[in-house]
């Protein structure tokens, strides 16, 4: 028997990630696109505070809350809750929304 | 050294006597209450710390702390590259030191770390990539780096198994002096070496917290192990820098990433450089058993899991494909990912951090391995004067409040 090509057997394997538009579509048709909820400083705030904004990250090992985007699919912005060492996706929620409950707010 | 030094003379004895005299190349002590200095993280990045602070500055009373076992996070996950060609001359002075000490440290460890010159040779496949190329070169010459620009026909003589077909040579930029070492013995010459001077390696002993002193200076890490209180503290656990600076409170500029790497079965000896192909993706060596060691790009999202996803390695693999089609049919024989420390400029992070008495080596991101000499001289020295030196001055945190970055985000060859 034939064996199945490469690009089938990894798209047998794919994460998805579940697109509040599509539906849930293969990880690659997706695009992190940074930390969740990080208001932007005042114009006037000064180089530490705008150094903390620009550079540093939560980046949290667990339940993570995160912006996306389908960037090779629909194209719109969404929220995803994501453990970051399990991959697993907890919640999904939109762009302009709050986080659900299950997890409680870090701060920026 | 507790183990003795090894020597061709020692083998034969050894040998003659039925290997019963080697002893163990490192102890396993208990934690004391105090240490001068405590390191966490018993990478080769923390392990070298120890080795310069005891050998450089004659420190005495020091403890690398390892939650796991020594070499078994990033300095067991990498592909074992060694190079210097960077952009910027702070990081081609950086790396190059780095370089510079691998050449001499297996005769000063007493320990073979199996460093091959092979060279690195990074392909341009466009006319783009060309000047990118012949920029990169231009660069090394300038920071005093050893480089040669190779032209198609070269480097197919050079490396006559290349097959390229949609992607063409048209030239690349050679290092001579890059190569590999071997990952595993430079954790354990550092670790022999350590023990040598009464390092104190405390594995299976994690970091649960510091405790500070009416100043907010730290002065002793909390470990399931009881507290141990610290002269100074050094960090060296790059994808968790995070957690850590969190226990301490303090923030980094830090993602962790997963970056994965692939061993392909033995082959006979085809591949006697190590290949960077930045238009494909890839970068591939063959070890000295015959295995291809290769990897490419980051995973795309944060991870702190240590395995890859089948998306990059997808990718990582065409590429290979893509310089090497007659590979098509070679089976993988591990695959693994590391958990990188990933920054802005993509430049490491070298100096004291805003907790007074903790310092930190983090943000090698990709390319961690080849910097462990620099990076645990240059912590050393922070934790042994409580001063930069000179070399890390430009690495320091405050980098991201003056807006001076090193941006070297070019200087990996693979989109990062």
């Amino acid at each position: 028997m034939k064996p199945p090509l490469l690009a089938s057997r990894i798209e047998a394997t794919m994460h998805l990630i579940p697109c509040p538009y599509c539906g849930p579509r293969a990880e690659w048709e997706f695009q992190w696109g940074g930390e969740a909820h990080r208001p932007r400083p005042d114009l006037s705030a000064d180089d530490a505070t705008w150094a903390q904004y620009l550079f540093e990250r939560r980046n949290t090992r667990g339940p993570a809350l995160e912006r996306w985007v389908h960037r090779y699919g629909c194209g719109q912005w969404f929220h995803l809750v994501r453990d970051t060492v399990s991959h697993e996706v907890l919640a999904v929620y939109g762009v302009e929304d709050r986080p659900p409950d299950l997890v409680v707010e870090p701060t920026p | 050294m507790r183990s003795g030094r090894y020597s061709a003379w020692r083998l034969l004895r050894e040998g003659l006597s039925g290997h019963r005299g080697w002893g163990p190349a490192w102890r396993s002590p208990e934690p004391q209450r105090h240490y001068d200095v405590v390191i966490v993280g018993g990478g080769g990045h923390g392990l070298a710390t120890a080795y310069y602070l005891a050998r450089t500055h004659g420190v005495r009373r020091i403890a690398v702390l390892e939650r796991g076992w020594i070499g078994g996070g990033n300095s067991g996950r990498n592909t074992t590259i060694i190079r210097s060609n960077y952009f910027w001359p702070e990081s081609a002075a950086l790396y190059d030191f780095a370089l510079r000490q691998y050449e001499q440290l297996s005769r000063e460890l007493n320990f073979n770390l199996m460093v091959s010159q092979r060279g690195l040779l990074m392909l341009a496949h466009t006319p783009h990539d060309v000047e990118l190329g012949r920029r990169t070169f231009n660069a090394m010459r300038l920071n005093g780096i050893d480089a040669e620009w190779l032209d198609a026909d070269r480097i197919l003589s050079e490396v006559p198994s290349l097959q390229p077909s949609r992607f063409p040579i048209l030239g690349g930029v050679m290092q001579r002096r890059a190569g590999i070492a071997r990952h595993d013995a430079v954790v354990w010459g550092f670790a022999r070496a350590a023990d040598s001077f009464g390092v104190d390696i405390l594995q299976g002993t994690e970091v649960t917290g510091f405790r500070t002193d009416a100043t907010g200076r730290a002065v002793a890490v909390l470990t399931n192990r009881g507290e141990i209180g610290a002269g100074a503290i050094g960090l060296a656990v790059a994808g968790s820098s995070t957690q850590l600076a969190d226990l301490a409170g303090f923030r980094l500029p830090v993602t962790s990433y997963a970056l994965q790497a692939f061993v392909s079965e033995p082959l006979k000896p085809f591949l006697d450089t190590v290949l960077l192909s930045p238009a494909t993706g890839c970068y591939v060596s063959q070890s000295d058993k015959g295995e291809l060691v290769f990897g490419g790009a980051l995973d795309l999202f944060p991870s702190f899991a240590q395995r890859g996803t089948p998306p990059i390695l997808e990718q990582v693999v065409a590429g290979l494909l893509e310089m090497f089609p007659t590979l098509a049919r070679v089976r993988l024989l591990r695959q693994w990912a590391g958990c990188v420390d990933v920054v802005h400029d993509s430049s490491p992070i070298l100096g004291p951090t805003p907790v007074p008495g903790i310092a930190i080596n983090c943000g090698w991101g990709t390319g961690g391995f080849k910097a462990i000499p620099a990076g645990g001289y240059l912590l050393a020295h922070q934790l042994a004067t409580g001063q930069p030196h000179p070399m890390a001055v430009p690495f320091g945190l405050e980098r991201f409040s003056t807006g001076r970055l090193i941006d070297e985000a070019a200087a990996a060859g693979i989109a990062h």
